[in-house]
């Protein structure tokens, strides 16, 4: 059996980034797990700028954004198998794979870091009506066979679910000659960023239906036509508001699911809300050892944040190899109240802090003039206020170690309230 | 000229079909479909029913029990997934209880073995999650699951193997009588034959129409189903059905022998043949009636949904055999549920008369033997450590949530009656019927599809002639992933 210290499964941005920083914090016994045949995950058909203003103070393409971090690891010469599948991680750390070069082979890990993504929700989880036709593709797989394949899924296109890819499919579509006659959103708010409505929809006089979705998918062999309809505020389509519209590919950006499969046949406890692994403020799950970042841990809007996570996970895993991670008991409860839905970590042990700790979290509806509120306890330790928080945009709170050490704080509360 | 042409490659003509081929003969099916199970077979709730339920005395009764009686020895020689998990039929008020005991005497009237009446107790017991209104069951252990696409693809694979020749993409227009038999008329040319086999599913009264007066009218009954992620797979253990009431039939939640949760169906009459669209009525009445025997089936965990076609006769029953004005030409028809338990028996019966009418000799040759595609994941590690060595393909996964590699699908293309499109290397693998519903492998199945078959992609097709997935090339042809790289 092979030996690492620390396995890293997934080469996408999470798993580059965690490598990086995990070499970076002193470990030399470091192996990358990727199932595709090069390294960088999504990334790679992510043809569109605008990934590392955060990080590179530039904006980069997605694959040049992975490229950066493939450098660094190539740099750092820290080994990566391609093309293999991990099939199983066993609660003793011991990692199964498969590749055609390599066959089927096990390593035994000190630590394992998560970082497989996520996948998209596809049609039949929707629940939509109708014929099942070629022609209906999760954006994502409809932005692979484009860019990375070169070859067009349709002509006329409607999309259902305005989240990021989707919105993104809308602009590339046109661009390489498509029809895209509408964007329809179940929600009364795009779940996708602002600037990828103005750039990828506004910008090419795409129309965004709020409030409105399929409700029925017409033809048997090839997509003819889909039936669009208003909702009411329970998400029930209201009878009377049908519109037919002719085409024959219909993409769907209704959500991301966090890949965890392995995760939880590995006995890892899982949150409520994010489908992600619960875990403390080292990015460890509830398994010792086991950490998780990226899209596997929680679905993210920006590529920069989940570098930022993944390189916490790497040093961590580093720090718990060493035996320098502390494990007493569970860490400070971290609730959520008013719009806020989830944080990310759920528990903090303070003693296991850095200087500082971001808290990353997500709202459950637009909110304007709102503020986010910070309590250790009953005491209210931060007011900040906000123009706008909306789902679709991840929003953050920093925590400071010496606010926390030794304080027997019991509870932290994350708020959001309206002004 | 051909003895024997059966129409529809569907569960029921290529059980015809392989039970055929033990005789010696020139014999062939014809399909409109692209693929062999494109049917009802490949819509159903994939139940081996113990065979209860059907009026003794019928058709329906002594086949299902013949069938099932037949499902072991099937599904060991064709290499089919099959388990035998019991079902329950539940009763929902007190005053139905005479009803439940009605149903196990006419199970033990139709030859039904092991048949038990359970009481509330004993069936919550076994069954954690039945609902609080359920009064009492009717335990059958002889009921089973089977994978509907591996038994079809089984029967047609090992009849193909014993000399039966399939015609895909050929629709049947016209029957004709002549001398010697029949002569077929299809898109792609006539077949003089002197027997025909009608296994034509919801389209069996059109072709028995055409040769006989004494008519048919099969009704497409639609049922909608949905399928649960294998999170949901143990819910239930057992087929729970419930007992038909005030309610009409209901609804049946059961496990699937690959692991998920199945619901479904419901039962609308519908004018067209090609009516499998779902509808969002179907769907909410699963949710509902579902409810009422098992407890919280967890609907958000759906991963697809769909709709297959019974066909249904309007007497109720199967139509087996030659009509009294049309000798050599035999009905398969009407074979709505429990048609997939039934069809070993089907097959054994029609083949026998064919053979009598036809005095046809056996076939010394017929291997009874089908391996289906072969999952190294059945192996020890060490064993399929070694396999993958010497057939590095297996190593390389396609479809992560089956688990399936491009070992699997090089074997689903390349074997008798291989698949050609997406959907085909579906049934044949799995791979894209798992929760992400082929979001990630659907465009490396088409790649491999069109490498191995030599076409473009862009002649790929989901399934049938016209579902071609990508439309065509894009414009500009790709910067090469060397130049993003600084």
């Amino acid at each position: 059996m092979k030996q690492a210290d620390i396995v890293i499964i997934g080469g996408g941005p999470a798993g580059l980034a965690a490598a990086v920083s995990a070499y970076d914090a002193g470990n030399r016994n470091i192996l990358i797990i990727e199932r595709d045949e090069q390294l960088g995950g999504i990334l790679n058909q992510c043809i569109h700028n605008g990934f590392g203003l955060h990080t590179f103070k530039e904006e980069l393409t997605g694959p040049e954004y992975a490229a950066r971090f493939i450098k660094q690891v190539e740099e750092r010469e820290i080994p990566c198998v391609l093309g293999s599948m991990v099939l199983d991680i066993s609660p003793e750390k011991v990692i199964t794979y498969t590749s055609s070069t390599e066959g089927l082979v096990q390593v035994q890990a000190k630590a394992v870091i998560l970082a497989m993504g996520c996948r998209e929700r596809p049609r039949g989880a929707l629940n939509i009506p109708g014929y099942r036709p070629a022609g209906i593709f999760s954006a994502g797989t409809a932005q692979r066979l484009v860019n990375i394949e070169g070859y067009m899924p349709g002509r006329e296109v409607v999309i259902l679910g305005s989240g990021d890819i989707g919105l993104i499919m809308a602009r590339r579509m046109t661009l390489e000659g498509a029809k895209v006659k509408v964007v329809a959103e179940l929600m009364p708010y795009s779940g996708g960023l602002k600037r990828n409505i103005v750039q990828c929809l506004d910008d090419f006089g795409i129309p965004l239906k709020l409030r409105h979705t399929v409700v029925n998918i017409h033809g048997k062999e090839r997509l003819t036509g889909v039936t669009l309809a208003e909702v009411d505020s329970h998400g029930k389509p209201i009878p009377g508001t049908e519109e037919e519209y002719s085409c024959d590919t219909l993409l769907l950006s209704c959500g991301l699911i966090p890949e965890n499969e392995l995760s939880r046949n590995a006995g890892v406890e899982m949150a409520p809300v994010t489908n992600g692994p619960s875990v403390n403020e080292s990015l460890e799950t509830n398994l010792e050892g086991v950490f998780a970042c990226g899209n596997v841990l929680h679905v993210h809007d920006l590529v920069d944040y989940v570098s930022q996570e993944a390189a916490i996970a790497g040093r961590n895993a580093v720090a718990f190899v060493n035996g320098q991670l502390k494990h007493h008991g569970a860490g400070i409860p971290v609730s959520v109240s008013g719009g806020v839905r989830y944080t990310v970590p759920r528990t903090i042990d303070p003693e296991n802090m850095d200087d500082t700790l971001t808290v990353r979290f997500r709202v459950g509806a637009v909110y304007q003039n709102a503020y986010i509120d910070v309590y250790f306890d009953d005491k209210r330790v931060s007011h900040i206020k906000r123009p706008v928080l909306a789902p679709g945009e991840m929003e953050k709170v920093v925590l400071r170690k010496s606010d926390l050490l030794g304080q027997n704080i019991q509870n932290i509360k994350v708020e959001v309230t309206q002004g | 000229m051909w003895d024997a042409v059966i129409i529809g490659a569907g569960v029921t003509g290529s059980a015809i079909a392989r039970e055929l081929s033990r005789r010696k003969g020139k014999f062939c099916v014809i399909e409109k479909e692209s693929d062999v199970c494109s049917g009802t077979s490949k819509a159903n709730s994939a139940i081996v029913h113990a065979g209860f339920d059907a009026e003794t005395g019928s058709n329906k009764a002594i086949f299902n029990v013949r069938g099932n009686q037949m499902m072991d020895q099937i599904s060991e020689e064709l290499d089919v997934p099959f388990r035998r998990n019991g079902a329950f039929v539940v009763c929902l008020n007190e005053e139905e209880l005479p009803a439940l005991r009605a149903l196990y005497e006419r199970g033990l009237q139709n030859g039904v073995k092991e048949l038990r009446l359970l009481s509330r107790e004993e069936a919550v017991e076994m069954e954690p999650n039945l609902s609080d209104a359920v009064v009492g069951a009717l335990y059958a252990p002889t009921s089973g699951i089977v994978c509907p696409f591996e038994l079809t693809m089984g029967f047609a694979e090992n009849a193909a193997k014993n000399g039966v020749e399939f015609r895909l993409d050929t629709a049947v227009t016209k029957i004709e009588k002549t001398t010697f038999g029949w002569r077929v008329i299809t898109e792609n040319g006539e077949l003089e034959t002197r027997a025909v086999v009608n296994a034509a599913g919801v389209y069996a009264d059109v072709f028995h129409n055409m040769v006989s007066k004494e008519t048919l009218t099969i009704t497409p009954r639609r049922g909608d189903y949905c399928l649960l992620d294998k999170t949901a797979g143990h819910h239930v253990e057992r087929t729970i059905f419930q007992l038909p009431g005030k309610l009409g039939k209901g609804i049946l939640v059961t496990p699937t022998v690959h692991g998920n949760l199945l619901v479904g169906p419901t039962a609308v009459d519908v004018e067209d043949k090609e009516a499998t669209a779902t509808t969002a009525a179907g769907i909410a009445d699963l949710t509902e009636k579902s409810a009422l025997a098992v407890r919280n089936v967890p609907m958000r965990q759906v991963i697809t949904s769909f709709a297959g076609l019974r066909a249904h006769d309007d007497r109720g029953d199967f139509v087996l055999g030659e009509p009294d004005d049309a000798p050599y030409f035999f009905d398969a028809a009407g074979i709505e549920s429990p048609g997939l338990t039934s069809a070993p028996a089907i097959g054994e019966y029609i083949a026998t008369l064919v053979t009598e009418r036809l005095g046809l000799e056996k076939n010394e040759d017929f291997n009874p033997i089908r391996r289906g595609v072969f999952h190294p994941s059945s192996l020890s590690f060490e064993e399929r450590a070694e396999f993958i060595r010497f057939h590095p393909a297996y190593g390389r996964m396609i479809c992560r949530c089956e688990g399936m590699s491009e070992g699997e699908i090089l074997d689903a293309i390349h074997r008798p009656l291989g698949a050609t499109t997406v959907d085909g290397v579906k049934r044949r693998t799995r791979a894209g019927m798992g929760r992400c519903q082929g979001g990630f492998c659907s465009p490396r199945v088409m790649e491999i599809l069109a490498r191995e078959l030599h076409v473009d992609l862009t002649e790929i097709r989901k399934a049938d002639r016209g579902s071609e997935i990508a439309v065509g090339q894009t414009d500009k042809g790709l910067p090469e992933a060397a130049e993003w790289k600084e």
